[in-house]
């Protein structure tokens, strides 16, 4: 498959990196040009610099092909904005958007139809049946 | 009116001054505190700190009864966030946005987020209508009734020139609201004649304005 991921932090980066690794086709897209060095100097993948919610860039790594769309940049909004863009203008199925925010995350998942992941809430979660266990024990 | 406005910046501020001086209650959000500390000096209550995307901030702020959100950070994507959870969370019923960066006027549209302001766009309209060859100018759009206000000149050897506007036949969906002539406005009636130089507002449904401006070229 096909998949645009827009952020290349640590998340992204390694998620390119393991979808690669997997086989499938994979393009990046980073406002700072030097997050291409998480990706390693024979990245086989595309690497536009570009912010997430600028549709040229979209347009650049062809999102209307992608059969996956990933927004994991370190700002909720702008990953609100384009998975919504990912979806509304390019018409990309499956969509996938990290948001910090519990209460946007849970927002724009029921109102709005896009699914967003939260690792706050996770990690809520996670701690208190940790704690829970702990105690249990 | 209750207006709630994102962002204290030079926009914000001058729009919560405006709107105050008009009898209108405001409430500006503003993340960054020093500039907060200063606000708070001419403002006092109608100012409070906070991000403006967190949903949590905008009801601190009164989001559920306000008539109007006005999203003018500068950040493009928080406006665009704000607009929506004012929409579809708050059932606002309007959200205004400003766009600051003209290439992001599509993502805007894309999501239906509106009505927008842009500077840039803004510029342009006037620049055009003040250029002698303009040919067609956009004034307004008016995205939800699919209708847009414009601006068109009878150039010099148009065949329009000296014919009655009963003569015309204008495209479908086209109507002619004024004709501007010297300093005047004329309300057009079937009897009224165009000259050369005559400024028309129309209103039509946007994709006409090619057979609009193709009636009122010179031959």
């Amino acid at each position: 498959m096909y998949v645009v991921i827009v952020g290349c932090g640590r998340v992204g980066s390694a998620l390119a990196l393991g979808l690669i690794s997997e086989g499938h086709k994979v393009a990046v897209i980073d406002e700072d040009e030097d997050a291409l060095q998480r990706l390693g100097e024979d990245f086989p993948g595309d690497f536009v610099h570009g912010v997430g919610i600028d549709i040229k860039a979209l347009e650049k790594v062809h999102t209307e092909n992608a059969d996956a769309f990933v927004a994991a940049t370190d700002g909720d909004n702008t990953n609100i904005v384009s998975a919504q863009l990912a979806k509304e203008r390019f018409g990309v199925k499956s969509v996938v958007t990290r948001v910090y925010d519990p209460n946007r995350a849970k927002f724009f998942k029921e109102k709005m139809g896009i699914n967003t992941i939260c690792p706050t809430a996770d990690t809520i979660d996670l701690l208190a049946r940790a704690v829970k266990s702990e105690v249990a024990s | 009116m209750f207006v709630v406005i994102a962002g204290g910046g030079k926009v914000g501020r001058t729009l919560t001054r405006m709107l105050t001086s008009r009898g209108n209650e405001v409430m500006m959000i503003e993340q960054d505190r020093r500039r907060y500390q200063r606000l708070t000096q001419e403002f006092d209550e109608s100012v409070m700190l906070g991000d403006a995307t967190e949903i949590f901030n905008l009801e601190r702020a009164g989001i559920e009864r306000a008539d109007v959100v006005a999203a003018v950070t500068g950040d493009d994507e928080d406006n665009i966030i704000i607009c929506q959870v004012a929409n579809h969370k708050f059932n606002v019923p309007k959200a205004i946005a400003r766009v600051n960066n003209p290439e992001n006027q599509e993502a805007f549209d894309v999501l239906g987020i509106g009505p927008t302001v842009s500077a840039t766009n803004s510029l342009l309209s006037l620049i055009e209508h003040e250029m002698p060859t303009h040919k067609l100018v956009h004034l307004l759009n008016l995205k939800k009734e699919n209708l847009e206000i414009v601006e068109v000149m009878v150039e010099e050897g148009s065949s329009l020139s000296h014919k009655r506007i009963e003569e015309i036949e204008l495209p479908a969906g086209v109507l002619l609201i004024s004709i501007l002539r010297d300093t005047h406005a004329l309300i057009p009636q079937g009897s009224t004649e165009l000259r050369a130089g005559d400024q028309i507002l129309a209103i039509l449904e946007p994709g006409r304005e090619e057979e609009l401006t193709h009636l009122f070229l010179s031959e």
